[in-house]
Order: C-alpha cells, then sequence, then structure tokens
C-alpha cells in the first residue's frame, strides 16, 4: 500500500508538468491581456511598462522557466487583474465550491442510492418506473435550465428561497462555511438541488443497473438459501457489492463537481472557484487560470487516489500494492 | 415405514415470460426419507434445477409455482407464510448450489457468510457462533478452519468453497439438504472425495438428501432412489440398482446406454436420437415421443404416473423389461 501510494505520487508529478506546459502554452495562444488590462488611452510609455512589469516581454520559454521556478517556491503568480497571488484568490473562493459540491454530492448519494436500491428490486412496479423516467429529466434537462427553473419556482413565483448569492457564514471545527448558519443552508439549498440534480439521476440509474445484474447472481440465491431476511440481504450482500461502480463513479464525478460548478455558479451568483475562473478567462488572467488548472489537477488526483483506497476497503480482492496503476 | 419427510406431488414451476409460458416444470412427483439420498437425474433444462429451487420458495419471477402440493414434514409447502418459509430455509431445509466461485459474497469474509446464517435463526453469542462456524468448517475438511474464518472466498479453491458451502448447510443440521450439482464444477479426485463426506454425513445423521444432477454415473454410486426427469416430468422412480440395471422408461434406458462404461469399450457409444424440446412448445402427450424408437399412437396422449412394478413408478405406454419381470400385460398397448 506505501508502495502504491509512493508510485501514484511520482505518476502523479508527471501528469502536472504535462499539464503545466500544455495549459501555459494554450493560454498564451489565447490573446493578449495587456488590451484588456490597460485602458484605451494610454500612452506608448506606459503601456511598455505595464508589458514589462507583467513579464510579458520575455520569450514564451523563458516565462515557461519563471512560471517553473515559481512553481518550486510554491508561488502560482500574481493576478494581473487582482494583485494579489492567484493561489490565494483561489483558495478564498474554493470553500464556497467546496461546500456546494460537498452538499450536492451528499444529496445525490443519498436520494440516488435509495431510490437506485428501489428501481432495482422492484423494476416493475408504479414507483420503480416512475423513478426511471423522473432520471431521465434529471440528466437530459440543461443544467442551467434546471437553475433557472429553480429560482422561478422557488424564488419568483413561491417567494420562499433566496434567489442566489452565498448567506451568512460562521466557524466550526476551524472550518469557515455558510452550512453552519440557517441562513446559509437556506442560501445554499437551491443551487446544491441545482448541482445534484444531475448526479442524481446518475447514481440512480447505476444503483439500479448494478441491483439488477447483482440480485440474480448465485450468491444472492445462497445468500436467502440460508434464510437470511430480505433486510440483510439486500443491505448487506446487494449493497456492499454495488457499492464497487457506484464508489468509482461517484468519486470521479466529485472532481466533475468541483471543477465544473461553473455554471450552477453563474446561474446562483455562487462566490467560488467556478465564477471566478469565468471572470479571469473574460479578462485573460492567465496566472489565475494556471493556478486554477493546477489545483483542479491536484484535486482530481487526490479523489483518484482516495477511490482507489476506498476499492479496497469494498472489494477484499483488490490489493493496491498488485495494481499496475 | 414412515412417511416420507418430503412428499412432492405434481409439481408444476412455469416462467411467465414475454415470448410465452415456459412450463419448467410441468407434473413432477417424488419423494424423500430419512436417511436417504434421492437422485434427480435429467439434462440440461429438464428441469430438476428449478425443481429445488420450487421446494425452496426460491424461484425468481416471472417463474412461479402454480400447481401441485409439496409436504415438508407434515407442512405444507406452498401454504407457508414468507417469514416461516424464511425460518425453515436454511435451519431446516438447506441447499448446495453447482458454482462454488459463484455461491459465495466475495466481498464478506467466510466468518460473517457463517455466522450470519447463524443468528438468522438462532440467538447465539459471538464467540460461540465462531466456535461453531470453525467446527463446522473442520468437519467438512478443511485444514486450519481457525485462520481461514477470517479468509474471503477469492482466497479458496473451487473445492474449497464447495466445502465452506457445504459446511453452511450443515450448520443448522437440516432435515433436508437439496444438493444441485454440487460436484459438477469439482474435479474428479475432489469430487469422490466430498461424495464420500456427503453420504457419510446423511447416514450418520438421519438427514434426507436430494442430489440434482445430470450425470447418471455420480448419482449411480450414491443415491439410494433415482427419479428420471424429462421435459419437466419425473418419468420414471425407483431404487438406483433396478434402475440402471433394468430401466423401464425409454428415456432412461438411453440415458444409461449413453454413459461409457468398461464393459462396453470399443464398441461406439449409443446417443439418444434428436434434441430435448424446448419447454416452451412441449409435444403432445409424451414429450419423449419424438425420440422414441418406441412411440406409438397412443403416445400422443400424455401417459399418467403409475406403479409399474413394486416401488417403480413411470410415465409410460410401453415399458420396457416388463415380460421378463412377469407384468407383460402393462407393457402391451
Amino acid at each position: 500500500m506505501t508502495v502504491f501510494v509512493i508510485r501514484r505520487l511520482l505518476q502523479s508529478l508527471l501528469v502536472m508538468a504535462v499539464m503545466s506546459t500544455l495549459v501555459f502554452a494554450g493560454v498564451f495562444a489565447i490573446g493578449n491581456p495587456i488590451d484588456i488590462l490597460i485602458s484605451p488611452d494610454a500612452t506608448q510609455a506606459e503601456y511598455e511598462r505595464a508589458v514589462r512589469s507583467l513579464g510579458l516581454d520575455l520569450p514564451l520559454w523563458e516565462q515557461y522557466w519563471r512560471f517553473l521556478q515559481n512553481l518550486a517556491d510554491g508561488e502560482l503568480g500574481i493576478s494581473f487583474v487582482h494583485h494579489e497571488p492567484a493561489i490565494e484568490l483561489i483558495l478564498q473562493r474554493m470553500p464556497a465550491t467546496l461546500e456546494l459540491a460537498a452538499v450536492a454530492l451528499l444529496l445525490s448519494i443519498t436520494v440516488g442510492i435509495p431510490l437506485g436500491l428501489w428501481a432495482g428490486l422492484k423494476p416493475d412496479s408504479l414507483a420503480g418506473r416512475s423513478i426511471m423516467v423522473g432520471s431521465i429529466f434529471g440528466f437530459s434537462l440543461p443544467n442551467f435550465w434546471q437553475g433557472l427553473m429553480l429560482i422561478m419556482i422557488f424564488a419568483v413565483m413561491l417567494d420562499l428561497m433566496p434567489a442566489g448569492g452565498r448567506g451568512e457564514t460562521a466557524v466550526f471545527l476551524g472550518i469557515e462555511s455558510s452550512i453552519w448558519t440557517l441562513d446559509g443552508l437556506w442560501h445554499l439549498a437551491l443551487p446544491a438541488i441545482n448541482l445534484a440534480l444531475f448526479k442524481t439521476s446518475l447514481v440512480i440509474r447505476l444503483t439500479r443497473a448494478s441491483v439488477r445484474e447483482v440480485i440474480g447472481l448465485d450468491y444472492v440465491k445462497f445468500a436467502r438459501a440460508k434464510g437470511l431476511s430480505e433486510r440483510r440481504v439486500v443491505f448487506v450482500h446487494v449493497l456492499k457489492n454495488i457499492m464497487i461502480p457506484v464508489t468509482t463513479v461517484i468519486g470521479l464525478e466529485l472532481g466533475v463537481m468541483i471543477a465544473f460548478a461553473v455554471v450552477t455558479e453563474t446561474v446562483f451568483a455562487w462566490p467560488g472557484m467556478g465564477k471566478l475562473i469565468i471572470d479571469s478567462i473574460f479578462v485573460l488572467d492567465r496566472p489565475v487560470i494556471v493556478a486554477y488548472l493546477t489545483v483542479i489537477v491536484v484535486m482530481f488526483i487526490i479523489i483518484n487516489l482516495v477511490v482507489d483506497i476506498l476499492y479496497s476497503i469494498f472489494d477484499p480482492r483488490v490489493r493496491l500494492a498488485d495494481v499496475g496503476a | 415405514m414412515a412417511d416420507p419427510l418430503l412428499v412432492v406431488r405434481d409439481l408444476r414451476t412455469h416462467f411467465f415470460t414475454r415470448t410465452g409460458v415456459v412450463k419448467a416444470v410441468d407434473g413432477a412427483s417424488f419423494s424423500v426419507n430419512r436417511g436417504e439420498v434421492l437422485g434427480i437425474v435429467g439434462e440440461s433444462g429438464s428441469g430438476k434445477s428449478i425443481a429445488g429451487f420450487s421446494i425452496m420458495g426460491l424461484v425468481d419471477p416471472p417463474g412461479r409455482v402454480v400447481d401441485g402440493a409439496m409436504t415438508f414434514d407434515g407442512i405444507d409447502l406452498r401454504a407457508l407464510p414468507d417469514e416461516e418459509m424464511r425460518g425453515l430455509r436454511g435451519r431446516r431445509i438447506a441447499m448446495v448450489f453447482q458454482d462454488p466461485m459463484m455461491t459465495l459474497n466475495p466481498v464478506l469474509r467466510i466468518d460473517t457468510q457463517m455466522i450470519e446464517a447463524l443468528t438468522a435463526h438462532i440467538r447465539i453469542g459471538k464467540a460461540d457462533a465462531r466456535a461453531r462456524c470453525r467446527d463446522a468448517l473442520g468437519m467438512v475438511g478443511i485444514p486450519a478452519p481457525e485462520e481461514r474464518l477470517s479468509a474471503y472466498p477469492h482466497q479458496f479453491s473451487g473445492g474449497m468453497r464447495q466445502r465452506v458451502a457445504i459446511a453452511i448447510a450443515l450448520l443448522h443440521e437440516p432435515d433436508l439438504i437439496i444438493a444441485d450439482e454440487p460436484t459438477t464444477a469439482l474435479d474428479v479426485t475432489i469430487q469422490a472425495q466430498i461424495l464420500y463426506e456427503v453420504q457419510n454425513l446423511v447416514h450418520t445423521r438421519d438427514m434426507a438428501m436430494l442430489w440434482i444432477t445430470h450425470d447418471l454415473s455420480v448419482v449411480a454410486g450414491l443415491a439410494d432412489r433415482i427419479a428420471v426427469m424429462y421435459a419437466g416430468r419425473v418419468v420414471e422412480t425407483g431404487p438406483t440398482e433396478e434402475i440402471v440395471e433394468r430401466p423401464l422408461h425409454p428415456y432412461t434406458q438411453g440415458l444409461i446406454g449413453s454413459v461409457p462404461s468398461r464393459s462396453k469399450r470399443g464398441s461406439k457409444l449409443r446417443q439418444i436420437p434428436g434434441m430435448a424440446p424446448s419447454p416452451l412448445n412441449l409435444p403432445e402427450g409424451c414429450a419423449f415421443r419424438p425420440r422414441c424408437a418406441y412411440a406409438t399412437e397412443r403416445c400422443g396422449q400424455s401417459p399418467a404416473d403409475r406403479e409399474l412394478l413394486p416401488g417403480r413408478w413411470g410415465r409410460c405406454h410401453h415399458p420396457l423389461h416388463l415380460a421378463a419381470a412377469g407384468r407383460p400385460e402393462l407393457a402391451k398397448p
């Protein structure tokens, strides 16, 4: 296991190196941020000073070399727009996105797995069919439209929930988050539901398919032949087996959810990383874009590692040292 | 003689599929006594496994027991409420499956899977339960049972897994064990060991056993009596030796003829012509009629189950060997 983790971390460094090169080249290619940053009526002297102060006059390879040097010191550059370290900007916004993603993930698991189990165990019942039809809507209707509809119904027509923004935050267990206050939860509800809808549908369909597959296998029949209660058969024998595929997908989807909460954050004016990256792309704030992507890649690497470790807990046949990862 | 432990009369289990009603079991009758092994022999698709699952009340939808009677130790199994049926399963009627690689749950440890079988039926402390499981593993010949209890199924070979499954089936010392081709997936040497041990257990503990198999040569050395199934029906029952030596039903004769034996070395094996009929579309009357060398027009009507010789029942209009047995009148058309 230790060997596995070390090898995985080394591989991750390689992934990071490749990613940073691609991102740096890609961002460099999309335009000159100076045109956006300084006012159009600036003099030539002012223009050149700005270019030099941002290091944009250097050739690409030298800019990249500087970037790598800074990276080694844990620096990801200074935002062109905010004149603050890019990584700090991102870390400031990260809790908002993380709490949104975490609550959405929790929702999709606690709603998706039970509904999927039900639909898998009673595929021909009215409830089972309704769940499946509902899940089709869940992931075929566009996410932004679902968000707008949630705002329309709950904020505008019924006037029950706030239409956007993050509520009050409080510090608990050393974490500052809006999930510790009622007002915070109230603001969080709609965006979290919006972000969770797609994942819930995915979890439902995946759970149902896994249940249908496992329920006909001999070991489930044998468990019944032992005289076990239906509850034990479903919640131990079936559930533990379907957790293997479900964990994989949920793990990967968590990364996706954090990285691409952009739509939900934009619709609900949620002050998270997604909104920051969109704003930064508009003004070509290169350091922030690069730093954001670095953070996201690190996050994916960590999530994949955790999923692999969870795998070995759910499936005893997986021994991490043997995996050629 | 005491009443048989299990009596199955005219059992019908049908599967209601989109393409039609599959009559997997369509009139099967047999009985088993305590201390006796009944071999149920038939080709794939003859309904023998479904008959076993019907007794356990474990027929998966769209299948359903539609008719017949199953009486176990005076209890009407078909009228039994689900919860009481669950109480019988594993405790008084146990089952061993065909494929040992698939019988044990891959993600649960052996001790979990054994102890839950105990606690499903009785109140027992953790340490006592573990001790009982360890003894059960030792009894079926698993070395170092204490350590093996903490292992996962994938750490066992097929033969060892089947021993674990048998140990689980024996935990509550059931009155009846239904074994659905339990040795088919095993090596011949392991098969012989397990057969020997099972036979021993049945006789020393006065259990009854249903041994479901397609392999006549396995069951011939094991079973006290045999029931031959064809297309969902029991076509012949009787003591093993008599059936092997003087089969009454032409299908049984065909089965015996297709088993290789030493005395027939060098000669061509006889096989039954044609294929087993699809249970979706069974022929009228005797289902074996299209493949039978003795078939006449009369076989277009379904033959009744009748006692052809003392202790030997069969469904055939033209049973064999009856003249030699002194009952020529039954053989006449």
